[in-house]
């Protein structure tokens, strides 16, 4: 069976992508599935060849003709998102208040409403080093990133399918909300880093109830656990108490940040440090 | 010569985990300090965190809601006409099934399909999304605002939206979303001036771009902070050179700050190199406001 292995966090900045950047580049034949669509930096380490992209139509967005319009106001009264208001005696939309229902393009009785497609926004896919990549790009702004975490996943299956590669890695957005739904649904195992820090943890207790109900299995790993160890062992603890294994704990170091600048993983830049051992150590031992 | 009208400063950046919040309230707790009247409104309503770092006394919360579709099967003919009208794949229609389901956690509550149906049997009920709660710092009496989604709801944008609302103070700080999608959009929106937080690594200059592309398509007025400066390489202060974008400071890197950060403790009270840099911010925040109010 095929392993897909999700890496998230909750809270920024804690070190999903440094994670899975050393399991795409352990050597193994893998597929990786960057879904940050909002802020993908996969790519940068892992400098894939595009081979192909594909549009994503993210979202539309309403245009009044105010040549057609009359001022009658029907789309004002129907439009929920505040987002459609009077100048000059015609309406005219705020573009970041719309959210692309439609309903004033179906009622303007003049006709004179047109829905833009937001069509800037894309998936990329192409082979690195170890294997494939596919990532997304989302257009600054626009929205609906779940639908294009979705589309992302569905093409990293595809290709481990095609090419008969029994990995696939994806890299999930932070936070909690419908991208990060997208980018752990049908997964079977999941890695959550999180890192001593008051606000990573209550991050991680949002995140965990937000996992509850899933099957897959989990692991956390405590990234630069002795910046705060009292509340690393918190953390310990709160995992403990939902049967999470702690997968390992690693070190604050700077080794890390030379890797990203380097354009490397950890795992390939410190090959013989501490940090890559253990990572490596959850590579075999979990997945 | 600072006067009373609200001035709102956003503290954003595209890559998570750059500083945002240990920003947010070091700035907060700085001006307060100093005697000026601010106000910190946490926009980050899935993971809202500002909170944590304040003694702080409740002052009422309000629910945030929108209206969601309930079907009643009685007069519903399968037609799939508010199917059709949904641009959300909330409803879900199977004629010959007689099966008509609302999806709520899909809904965007435009009230599309309840316009759709010609057979009234479609009506609307509320559901919550999320709070938006008023504090108060105890020492200060300072307002402190939160919004807070409910784990599994769609989009942070209305709770946000809410929040930002409280604004009044003569400097309101909106602690902003990571990513570069609707939630930070809104958020940035709302404000007079970005603060772009980065770091100096290749994700952090990626990231940078995005926002800078982002803030300049929409005429925002912005300005930078590198926070953990020395850690990676210059290629952050060489692109904002190259583009003549104003880096008001650079913050080093110190794990002292990281654990004091971690634990709780307000930064700049504990280490006081810290406390003067963000001294300088403060008077620059405050420059900002007075040049807004020559202008507006």
């Amino acid at each position: 069976m095929r392993i897909e292995v999700a890496v998230v966090s909750g809270k920024g900045g804690t070190g999903k992508s440094s994670i899975s950047s050393s399991f795409a580049t352990m050597g193994e034949r893998v597929v990786v599935a960057d879904c940050d669509v909002d802020a993908a930096n996969m790519h940068l380490i892992l400098n894939p060849k595009i081979e192909a992209t594909a549009p994503y139509l993210s979202g539309e967005e309403a245009l009044i003709d105010s040549k057609k319009c009359t001022g009658c106001g029907v789309c004002v009264e129907h439009c929920r998102f505040d987002a459609i208001s009077y100048s000059n005696g015609v309406c005219v939309v705020d573009p970041i208040a719309c959210d692309g229902c439609k309903l004033c393009y179906r009622v303007c009785p003049e006709e004179a409403i047109t829905m833009i497609p937001n069509d800037k926004s894309k998936m990329l896919w192409g082979s690195f080093r170890y294997g494939k990549m596919v990532y997304g790009r989302l257009e600054p702004g626009e929205e609906n990133s779940g639908k294009l975490v979705a589309m992302v996943r569905e093409k990293s299956s595809q290709i481990a399918e095609e090419s008969a590669i029994k990995k696939v890695i994806i890299d999930s957005p932070a936070g909690i909300g419908c991208s990060v739904i997208a980018a752990i649904s049908g997964i079977t195992h999941l890695v959550i880093v999180t890192e001593p820090s008051l606000s990573a943890l209550s991050d991680l207790i949002r995140l965990l109830t937000l996992i509850k109900g899933y099957k897959f299995k989990k692991g956390v790993i405590i990234n630069k656990c002795d910046i705060a160890p009292i509340i690393s062992e918190e953390i310990e603890e709160i995992c403990a108490a939902e049967g999470i294994p702690i997968l390992t704990k690693i070190p604050f170091s700077r080794e890390i940040v030379e890797a990203m600048v380097n354009g490397k993983s950890i795992v390939e830049w410190a090959p013989q440090s501490k940090i890559s051992d253990s990572i490596k150590g959850v590579w075999d031992s979990f997945l | 010569m600072t006067t009373n009208k609200n001035f709102k400063v956003a503290i954003a950046s595209g890559k998570g985990g750059t500083g945002k919040s240990f920003f947010s309230v070091n700035l907060f707790y700085t001006l307060l300090k100093m005697g000026e009247k601010a106000e910190l409104i946490d926009c980050d309503a899935e993971e809202p965190n500002s909170a944590l770092f304040f003694d702080l006394k409740e002052r009422g919360s309000q629910e945030v809601t929108q209206l969601v579709p309930v079907i009643d099967h009685r007069l519903c003919t399968y037609c799939g006409e508010c199917a059709e009208w949904c641009s959300y794949n909330a409803i879900v229609v199977v004629k010959d099934k007689k099966v008509a389901t609302v999806m709520e956690e899909m809904c965007h509550g435009c009230g599309a399909c309840s316009v759709a149906c010609k057979f009234g049997a479609i009506s609307e009920k509320v559901a919550t999304l999320g709070k938006v709660t008023n504090f108060e710092e105890r020492q200060s009496g300072a307002k402190l605002v939160e919004g807070r989604v409910l784990v599994g709801v769609y989009t942070p944008v209305p709770v946000l939206k809410r929040a930002i609302l409280e604004a009044g103070a003569p400097i309101t700080i909106l602690d902003s979303p990571p990513g570069t999608s609707c939630p930070f959009i809104h958020t940035v929106n709302s404000a007079d001036f970005t603060l772009l937080i980065t770091e100096p690594t290749p994700f952090g200059l990626n990231d940078l771009k995005l926002s800078v592309e982002i803030l300049e398509g929409m005429g925002k007025k912005f300005a930078v902070i590198i926070n953990r400066g020395g850690i990676g390489d210059s290629r952050v202060e060489s692109y904002l050179k190259e583009r003549g974008i104003e880096l008001l400071e650079v913050i080093p890197f110190s794990r002292e700050v990281a654990k004091e950060y971690s634990l709780g403790n307000m930064v700049v009270e504990q280490i006081p190199s810290v406390a003067t840099i963000f001294e300088t911010i403060a008077q620059k925040v405050i420059e900002k406001k007075g040049e807004y109010n020559n202008e507006n």
